[in-house]
């Protein structure tokens, strides 16, 4: 189990900015993937760096499994954590071969396994990553999916009780980083071992994880389940971060909030009052568009200004006002561009959050040149 | 390189006279005669008795005088000495800064960058003439006290004095080098070593150190053929001293009479060997290390050494440093420059400064025709150098015609031809052919072309591979031929590239010796040259004067390259 409280982090950029890690605090159960998800610049690659003992924390207290690594006092330098950590770079060592690199971690150990062992232990790490064969193969010869691979059969080969991962798909070109995802995904659990994991990409987040911890200008601000935080952000950073969504920003009202020239009726989110700032987060996968009205509430005339066929669903931008929403439908369904529509915001999937003020990037205004 | 090779497998279409046949054919004539004629007619001259090419007779006298007398074998000796206590010198000077700036917390790193480079700026010959001034037995302001105090004096004029003027002189280089070795090492494998449960120590020794190796080992190298190529120390410490390296003694067997030009050239020969020899593994050993270079082109963040109460030790080097390399040598230099005799300084001396040593430089008349020439000959060299260059490189890169390959390597050959043995060997050129030159500034120029040649074709080489092909496409695109597109869109887009590799060119023919020496007369006699010659004739204190003139003038031109964005002065 690994237990991060306060933890705190500042330094100067090159460029003379601050940046700051401030306030991190969480805890993985063991056997779980957790996932520290946000843009760049966020400090959650500082995190795991301190976790990884690469950063000394200014303030806060890192436990592995109940003993303090990291903590008023007290700092374990990394080489005496039980941490296998896989790198951007991957950072294989480009004077050994595919074995010693693997081996070093055994190698350097303090009771170094014998000289048997170490071999079968080094097979059974490259087998997990589907190297096997390769061991006298020059490091700096393998393919970039290959070092991945070798990266991480490095990192687990003496089975640490916590494995790092900082961003270890980015540097892989877009089919293989499915792949190596799914494989990842298959290995952690199977090995159950405790995992921490870097990224800016929603998707490999949702895909890998059993808790994901969404972090803004380093702090930690939502942390939950892969479907909680889709389900319920708590911001409108968080909605936009994790998924595509459309916002509609209102002052709560009874039953509502104010929005579209009447009230959209929604569920509110705890502490949020009358009178306040609300927002409501629409998943486009939620919302119903019909060509003829049903008379359910919440329901608004619009203009179909984008409805593009993509195999499986029918993408729609409505247009209702001011307001651009996006939608799905079913491929099927028979809409034109420009005609008239009725849009749904079913009641069992709205529940307005406070408005933390966040946007996203605005849909473009013009769909006129658009195919459709 | 990924560029290049893409480009040159795309090609690009011929026009339909063939222009750039006949470019081509006559670049190759041109590079040919500059770097090619020259080292044949050192070979040839090396194995005749007679003193030019016409009046050939062959002989192996000359390489079994090399080879094997008692006098040449310790010149060898002294040579390897030399070359190699000051390259290790020099490696550990760079190496020990490189690692306090790049991989240590020592505060006021990019002011320590600043410092250790000043040095390159200095010209040989004005670095040992300050030395001279610190170290000379009788006068020299480190000796004086010491004689006072312990009665003792240390000489500079010896191998160890030789080794440690030019260690401290090509320690910036070795800096430069090694500083780019740890900056362009990605810290994350060392981090996981760390993480791989490695101390400290195991890391450095088995992740770091054999990372490093190859390029210390291939810096080492390079320090090494770059000191024995030099003609400085040799000249103005080691011949006083009677201590002969392979450059002293070219120019001594040819300022001997009669010459033996002969000897001159065989020893040109072996020097020449060692030079490329060292190149040779130089190149392997870096090739070898591309293969290292995993993930690239990622702005590293180091990883810094906290030095804690190691701290002090390590500011107090830095500034020992910065005074025994910099600061003394300048001011004794410039000390010197406004007294009437050299002395130790002293209130006496102090209140009879003079501006005498200057009025003379400035009223001089040889001293004044070797500004102007070398002024027009930096000029001169740069011009031809840059125009010459960016067409070869050009035609390298871009096209697929046939012997472009040729082009490239011919105007790489020069960085192996020390300055003194280009010198000869044009001297052998020169009484050879009937094109006659010697004596005047003609010589010189061509002398400076050719071995400025690889220091232009780097930068424009690598300003090309930066400008994407699809730019001059569009041109072709829009209509333009060969020669519009050249002027109008690449010569445009190249600018900068030779514009600084223009200035750069004209900063180190400014203080070129080594091959102008064998080669300068009365009238076409340039500034490094004259430094020396004042020498020669016992005035210290103009020399003094003339090095502060032209340390002001480099700085200078340093300054606008720097402006222009350039590079840093490299290997100056």
């Amino acid at each position: 189990m690994l237990q991060v409280e306060g933890l705190r982090k500042t330094f100067t950029t090159d460029r003379g900015g601050v940046r700051a890690v401030e306030d991190i605090s969480f805890t993985v159960d063991d056997g779980r993937f957790f996932t520290l998800l946000g843009p760049s610049g966020c400090g959650k690659t500082t995190t795991l760096r301190c976790v990884a003992g690469l950063e000394r924390p200014e303030a806060g207290t890192i436990r592995l499994d109940d003993a303090v690594v990291s903590g008023p006092g007290h700092f374990t330098p990394t080489y005496a954590r039980d941490i296998g950590m896989v790198f951007q770079s991957y950072a294989i060592w480009p004077h050994m071969t595919v074995f010693e690199n693997v081996a070093f971690p055994l190698r350097v150990s303090e009771h170094p396994p014998s000289k048997a062992e170490t071999q079968r232990m080094v097979e059974g790490a490259l087998a997990l990553v589907g190297l096997e064969g390769l061991e006298e193969r020059p490091a700096p010869q393998l393919s970039g999916g290959q070092q991945q691979r070798l990266a991480l059969a490095r990192a687990l080969v003496r089975r640490p009780k916590i494995l790092l991962l900082d961003e270890p798909l980015s540097n892989l070109d877009a089919k293989l980083r499915e792949r190596m995802r799914i494989e990842l995904r298959q290995l952690q659990r199977r090995l159950g071992i405790t995992t921490i994991y870097v990224t800016h990409d929603q998707g490999e987040a949702l895909f890998l994880s059993h808790r994901i911890a969404v972090m803004q200008a380093g702090k930690i601000v939502q942390e939950g389940a892969p479907r909680d935080l889709y389900r319920a952000p708590a911001s409108g950073f968080v909605a936009d971060f994790v998924g595509e969504a459309t916002f509609l920003p209102g002052v709560v009202t009874a039953g509502g909030i104010r929005a579209l020239g009447g009230v959209v009726t929604c569920a509110l989110a705890d502490g949020l009052a009358s009178g306040e700032k609300g927002l409501l987060v629409l998943r486009p996968e939620n919302i119903v568009v019909r060509a003829q009205p049903a008379g359910v509430p919440n329901e608004f005339a619009g203009t179909l200004r984008v409805a593009a066929f993509l195999g499986d669903r029918l993408d729609c931008v409505v247009e209702i006002g001011d307001l651009l929403v996006r939608a799905r439908a079913h491929p099927t369904t028979q809409l034109r561009r420009d005609q008239k529509v009725w849009v749904e915001f079913p009641i069992e999937h709205c529940t307005a959050i406070p408005d933390d003020g966040w946007r996203p990037r605005a849909l473009a205004r013009t769909f006129d040149d658009e195919e459709s | 390189m990924a560029a290049t090779t893409v480009a040159r497998r795309a090609g690009i279409r011929l026009p339909a006279w063939r222009a750039d046949i006949l470019i081509v054919g006559a670049a190759a004539l041109l590079l040919g005669y500059l770097t090619i004629v020259p080292l044949a007619m050192l070979l040839l001259g090396s194995l005749s008795s007679g003193s030019s090419a016409l009046d050939f007779r062959f002989t192996l006298q000359n390489f079994q005088r090399v080879l094997t007398d008692q006098a040449s074998l310790e010149l060898l000796a002294n040579s390897v000495m030399y070359g190699f206590g000051s390259a290790l010198l020099a490696f550990a000077i760079g190496t020990g800064v490189a690692w306090a700036v790049e991989r240590s917390d020592v505060p006021g790193r990019s002011i320590w960058y600043g410092l250790a480079l000043v040095p390159l700026i200095v010209p040989g010959i004005v670095h040992t003439i300050a030395w001279l001034f610190l170290l000379s037995p009788e006068i020299g302001w480190i000796n004086t006290p010491l004689k006072a105090l312990f009665g003792f004096s240390l000489s500079v004029y010896s191998l160890p004095g030789m080794i440690w003027i030019e260690g401290l002189h090509t320690a910036p280089l070795a800096f430069v080098l090694m500083s780019a070795a740890f900056r362009t090492m990605d810290p994350s494998l060392e981090e996981a070593a760390a993480t791989s449960r490695a101390d400290p120590w195991k890391t450095f020794r088995r992740i770091t150190l054999p990372l490093l190796l190859p390029t210390a080992a291939s810096v080492l190298l390079i320090l090494f053929v770059r000191a024995i190529e030099g003609f400085e120390v040799p000249a103005i410490i080691g011949l006083p001293g009677r201590i002969y390296v392979y450059t002293s003694r070219i120019y001594t067997s040819l300022n001997q009479y009669p010459p033996n030009f002969g000897l001159s050239a065989a020893y040109g020969a072996i020097l020449l060997f060692i030079s490329v020899g060292g190149l040779l593994i130089h190149n392997r050993v870096t090739r070898g290390s591309e293969r290292y270079a995993t993930v690239t082109g990622k702005a590293y963040r180091p990883r810094r050494v906290e030095l804690g109460r190691l701290r002090v030790i390590a500011i107090g080097a830095l500034v020992s440093y910065a005074i025994v390399a910099i600061a003394l040598p300048l001011l004794v230099l410039l000390y010197a420059s406004f007294v009437r005799i050299y002395t130790v300084p002293s209130l006496e001396t102090l209140g009879e400064l003079t501006l005498r040593n200057y009025t003379f430089i400035a009223t001089d008349e040889l001293t004044r025709r070797a500004l102007g020439n070398s002024l027009l000959l930096g000029a001169a060299s740069a011009t031809v150098v840059v125009a010459l260059t960016a067409v070869i490189a050009w035609v390298t890169i871009r096209t697929r015609l046939p012997g472009r390959g040729v082009l490239d390597f011919l105007a790489f050959v020069p960085i192996t031809i020390p300055g003194i043995v280009l010198g000869i060997s044009l001297l052998w050129v020169y009484f050879t052919i009937p094109i006659r030159i010697y004596g005047t500034l003609w010589i010189l120029l061509v002398a400076y072309v050719t071995r400025y040649l690889p220091y232009g074709i780097r930068s424009a080489s690598g300003g090309i591979v930066q400008i994407h092909r699809e730019l001059e496409e569009a041109a072709a695109a829009a209509g333009a031929r060969w020669w519009p597109t050249f002027t109008q869109v690449l010569l445009p887009l190249l600018r900068p590239a030779l514009i600084g590799a223009w200035v750069y060119i004209f900063i180190i023919s400014l203080r070129e010796l080594g091959s102008s020496i064998l080669l300068y007369s009365a009238d076409s006699v340039v500034l490094a040259v004259r430094i020396f010659d004042l020498r020669d004739s016992g005035n210290y204190t103009t020399i003094a004067a003339l090095s502060v003139f032209l340390i002001v003038l480099l700085v200078i031109l340093v300054a606008i390259l720097q402006r222009l964005g350039g590079r840093t002065v490299r290997e100056a």
